[in-house]
């Protein structure tokens, strides 16, 4: 990269080679008036408003698309390009019709911005609108398009193509008929869109606009907060839209530049926010009398919870209480939420639902690197030069990742191979696809590492280096030959060999998985092996390289990080190290239980037992994400006193004896910590509803009448004892988190944060292989159930659908669940698409929707487990992986049949 | 051919053979079946939308079935001074369809033009390749009816 200087209106700028000139400019704050221009686009320089002089140079030059160069001397501003631009402003404004009076983008639209920095002519504008005709977008609860405030820019359709790689939209038409559109005019619902907003997000008019924002608040009225999208683990920055006379989130955007997400979102983050003011939020405590619930005060709800926990703890002892903390609540929340039950109730049982996500990742990878974290950061996926998907279905589960990945190949030239049993959409783009029999994972990657060891491509001097036991791996994986592997994988050898080569000869190598590889019985071992496969070509602590686990929840990695974990306290410090314990004993002024606690699945099983009596969730709802449902249903139901805090009447709180009404995130201070371990600001936008309460106030409420009172002014507060206690968040506190967050670890204050992790030297010191045999799912399949189930998420819903399916945008493309169905195995079953099917497995039988696909391989079926009719966990397995305890969501043995 | 076979016959496809393919396509249906395009779409890495932007854009393609003659009538101000509106609603009568349709028996395909440069003829329209000058409702009528006929016998 060159450094040039360049004379912008007689100031002498600084700039890069590559950079154009309004690159240039607007990195200095001076101002080239732009429509057709996004940083996230290539330049076309259609609009030819960004008019500039360049010295040298007959004719002016569009800024936008103008490369800089040494030595340049550049005016932005005189007369003659002002009336140049007037006249294209006039121009274009004969492309729009309608008023600002009555738009709803008014205060943020560019075009109105300009006409009014040009002092345009009243001529050209508020021409009455064309009557509107139907388009692609007629009928979508998402987007509306009003092609008379449109400029034609194709700034839409070029972020659906570059960015998003959807290519749902084009023009249609020609001269003064031409239109967006998708193809053939298609509903946008029927096209390969997915919702991403991004078309709205670029579109410098009112052209495209969220439908459900019309008419509630003009741009300018609204207030935006920047806060962190609630959802999944990227931890993209939303700006919430408020209108502050209807105390309502009006819209959703993100700031183009803004960290990891670059103003994309993904549908969930852009139109899954009804939830928040959803006339189906709790508002005030309740108490179950008589098995119903009645409304009660704040104070006679803690009243009793307090006093069944002491009485619990006396009768029975401090273990026979515990909790579930939450992987949707803050960093505060989880921190308070566990020094409840360690330092108040005197137990270790406390867990979250991390333990059915990604335990065996926290188990492998502090295993082997000492960190079991993402080791390396989402943009440098970017700059990979291979990208190793397996178990990942990165575009639905964590799509702003997905856009890093599909960018790093269509545009810089990676190699993306994909290994899953499902063509997922990123197959669209890989340059191999593997489908591995679920379950089979152990014997794919030691196949691998078969052949990368046997053709000589492994990186000797890192093993010695780096590394240690090489040598025990070393007899494992020779015996794991391709050939073998074909037979219990159903992938070919060849492609085996193919992907081990292009893995192992890329100068860096990243892995990207998820819950394929972490929720089987074998989950820890999935994990262990591809650290083993990064270890031995080398591709840890570089950048664009690593291992990196893709956490579900927008704060799964916190809740971690804090010690919402059964054997570690905040920062993954064990409860069985006396020195440890001391420090927490002194910090938090208690003593404290030196035995580990109990897992969410084993605190189900020890209800059955008598061994829990008492159990306090918070923002959570196994009652539909726990395996083996009926199981666990059972368990909720038996155990003598349950609390739940929430922000709906969930499956879940149903069971409750107390319910506390939560505020959610868009009614609190805090930090949720994304997937590449960024601890990012969650800033409060709206009035909680009725009563409801913050997470930790409350819990702080239920400590002081237990007699153990905790005090915190604000989250902040709460931040810095985080800091003082945890050496990973050592240098976190609320004033260092704007705008980009920081990366654990971040031992003081002075601390930039960590990009990657292991650089030089492994947590643990040495990077340890361990050697991994292949171990069968726990269940196989036989004559009554000869088909493998596995179950995973799909783009529109999140988890158990408790928020988004308030959703009227995503009711409308994904309004019910199903089971995918090879068509092979539909026709000799004389199953049709759209069919009423039934799944039946060991454990239970659901009724659901077949869609016929071939997404699917033969002898596989695939369920979405969003849905509470229909729920795919009643038939999943809990067998438990030995280490992690993580139950088996991705294999179990069913059979269909047809329904009446 | 199939789509398929068409596809096969271009060795690798990219974007840029897009407009032979579709004039290919085209010359075998007459006009460009959205089923068929989106086969186009299935088998190579063009988008549908891509496709469908490129069909919109030139005038030489269609995307509806097109008549067995296409009959042009101008509109230009020549032919509009003589009388070239009355000949527009005499066509559209006679043919019982409107501009830029096609009859349901698929033998004709009418529309209009702002100019077929033959003013001196003005009104003028135009079947096919072949000019009519000077037209009337009753000369209309007369054309029609022979190109019907000629249609019976050769089916
Ligand atoms: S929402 Fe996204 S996928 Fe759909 S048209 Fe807009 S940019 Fe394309
Ligand atoms: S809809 Fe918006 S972004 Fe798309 S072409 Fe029109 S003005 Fe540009
Ligand atoms: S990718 Fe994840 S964090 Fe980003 S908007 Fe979607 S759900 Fe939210
Ligand atoms: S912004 Fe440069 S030409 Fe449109
Ligand atoms: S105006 Fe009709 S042919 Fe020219």
């Amino acid at each position: 990269m060159q450094q040039f200087n360049i004379t912008m209106n007689d100031r002498l700028l600084a700039g890069r080679s590559g950079q154009t000139i309004l690159d240039v400019a607007l990195a200095n704050g001076i101002e080239i008036p732009n429509l057709c221009h996004d940083s996230r686009l290539k330049p076309t320089g259609s609009c030819r408003l960004c008019l500039v002089d360049v010295q040298g140079q007959r004719a002016p030059v569009t800024a936008c698309s103008f490369q800089v160069q040494d030595g340049m001397v550049v005016e932005t501003d005189t007369p003659d390009l002002r009336s140049l631009r007037k006249t294209v402003l006039r121009l274009l404004f004969y492309e729009h019709r309608g008023s600002c009076t009555t738009c709803d983008d008014n205060g943020e639209c560019r075009l109105q911005q300009y006409a009014y920095d040009y002092q345009l002519n009243t001529d050209v504008l508020d021409r009455p609108p064309l009557p509107s005709v139907p388009n692609y977008t007629s009928g979508n609860e998402a987007i509306d398009y009003d092609p008379n405030k449109c400029i034609r820019c194709g700034r839409c359709i070029r972020i659906c193509e570059e960015v998003q790689m959807d290519s749902a939209l084009t023009f249609r038409e020609r001269a003064n008929q031409v239109e967006v559109s998708t193809a053939f005019g298609m509903p946008l619902n029927e096209s390969t869109c997915e919702l991403c907003g991004q078309c709205i997000s670029t579109c410098p008019t009112g052209s495209l606009y969220e439908r459900a924002a019309k008419e509630r608040g003009q741009c300018k009225d609204l207030v935006r907060t920047t806060t962190t999208c609630p959802y999944c683990g990227v931890g993209c920055q939303i700006d919430l839209n408020v209108n502050h006379r209807t105390n309502q989130i009006v819209r959703v955007t993100s700031r183009v530049g803004c960290v990891p997400n670059d103003g994309n979102l993904c549908v969930k983050g852009r139109f899954g926010m009804d939830f928040v003011s959803s006339s189906k939020r709790l508002t005030t405590p309740l108490v179950k009398q008589n098995g119903t619930f009645e409304p009660a005060t704040w104070n006679q709800a803690i009243e009793l919870i307090a006093q069944k926990i002491s009485e619990t703890k006396s009768k029975y002892g401090a273990d026979a209480i515990a909790g579930l903390s939450s992987a949707k609540c803050t960093n505060e929340d989880n921190y308070i939420f566990q020094k409840l039950f360690r330092a108040v109730i005197g137990t270790n049982n406390v867990d979250h639902c991390a333990r059915l996500c990604h335990a065996s990742t926290v188990a492998g990878l502090a295993r082997a690197f000492g960190s079991g974290a993402m080791t390396n950061t989402i943009d440098e996926l970017r700059e990979a030069e291979c990208i190793f998907v397996i178990g990942s279905n990165t575009t639905e589960a964590h799509p702003v990742i997905g856009l890093a990945i599909k960018d790093a190949v269509v545009n810089r030239g990676a190699k993306l191979i994909v290994a899953d049993p499902r063509s997922i959409d990123l197959v669209r783009f890989a340059h191999l696809h593997m489908t591995q029999q679920p379950g089979t994972d152990v014997a794919l990657i030691n196949a691998m590492m078969h052949v990368i060891f046997s053709e000589n491509l492994h990186d000797k001097d890192f093993i010695t280096e780096r590394t240690e036991c090489f040598e025990d791996i070393r007899a494992v994986i020779q015996s794991y030959t391709p050939q073998q592997a074909e037979s219990v994988t159903t992938v070919s050898a060849d492609q085996i060999a193919e992907a081990a080569r292009i893995f192992a000869e890329a100068k860096t190598a990243s892995i990207v998985y998820s819950m394929g590889i972490t929720q089987h019985t074998t989950g820890t071992d999935n994990v262990l092996s591809l650290a083993n496969l990064a270890m031995l070509t080398g591709n840890v602590g570089k950048e664009s390289t690593g291992v990196n686990p893709l956490r579900g929840q927008n704060n799964v990695q916190g809740a971690c990080d804090l010690g919402a974990l059964p054997n570690v306290y905040p920062g993954y410090q064990s409860v069985e190290d006396e020195a440890v314990r001391e420090k927490f004993e002194k910090a938090w002024a208690s003593t404290l239980s030196p035995d580990k606690g109990l897992t969410i699945i084993e605190m189900l099983h020890a209800i059955e037992t008598d061994d829990i009596r008492a159990l306090y969730i918070m923002g959570e709802n196994p009652a539909l994400s726990d395996p083996n449902l009926t199981r666990s249903r059972k368990a909720l139901e038996k155990v003598d006193f349950l609390v739940v805090q929430d922000i709906f009447m969930t499956e879940t709180a149903e069971y409750a004896d107390v319910v506390l009404p939560s505020t959610c995130f868009a009614e609190k201070e805090g930090t949720f910590t994304n997937t590449e371990r960024r601890v990012q600001l969650v800033r409060k936008a709206v009035d909680a509803p009725g009563q409801a309460q913050g997470d930790w106030q409350a819990i702080c409420q239920v400590a002081a009448k237990m007699g153990s009172p905790m005090q915190y002014e604000n989250a902040a507060q709460i931040m810095d004892e985080i800091a003082s206690v945890s050496p990973i968040y050592g240098g976190m506190a609320f004033d260092r988190l704007d705008p980009v967050g920081l990366q654990w670890p971040c031992p003081d204050r002075d601390h930039p944060g960590t990009k990657y992790l292991h650089r030089g030297k492994f947590s643990r010191g040495k990077g340890k292989f361990h050697p991994v045999q292949f171990i069968p799912a726990d269940e196989q399949t036989n004559d009554e159930y000869p088909l493998i189930l596995t179950t995973g998420r799909q783009l529109y819903q999140f988890h158990t659908g408790t928020m988004t399916r308030k959703s009227a945008v995503i009711d409308q493309v994904s309004p019910t669940g199903y089971v995918e169905i090879h068509p092979g195995n539909a026709k000799r079953l004389s199953i049709s698409d759209g069919d009423s099917v039934e799944v039946a497995t060991r454990r239970g039988r659901v009724t659901t929707m077949a869609k016929v696909s071939d997404i699917i391989e033969e002898g596989w079926i695939f369920m979405p487990f969003h849905f509470a009719e229909g729920p795919a966990n009643m038939l999943t397995t809990d067998a438990l992986d030995p280490i992690a305890k993580i139950p088996e969501f991705k294999v179990c043995a069913a059979k269909i049949t047809p329904g009446q | 051919m199939t789509v398929l076979e068409l596809l096969g016959s271009m060795g690798k496809v990219t974007p840029g053979d897009l407009i032979p393919i579709l004039q290919e396509v085209q010359n075998q249906y007459g006009y460009l079946p959205q089923g068929v395009l989106l086969e186009i779409s299935e088998h190579t890495i063009i988008p549908a939308s891509r496709i469908y932007g490129v069909a919109t854009f030139y005038e030489q393609f269609h995307l509806e079935p097109r008549g067995k003659h296409i009959i042009k009538c101008c509109r230009g101000t020549a032919c509009h001074v003589r009388g070239g509106s009355t000949l527009i609603k005499d066509i559209k009568n006679e043919l019982g369809i409107d501009e830029g349709e096609t009859t349901e028996d698929l033998q004709f395909t009418f529309e209009t033009v702002a100019c077929l440069g033959t003013c001196a003829l003005a009104p003028v329209m135009m079947v096919d390749d072949k000019y009519y000058g000077k037209m009337d409702a009753k000369k209309v009528k007369t054309l029609i009816a022979e190109l019907r006929s000629a249609v019976k016998e050769t089916a």
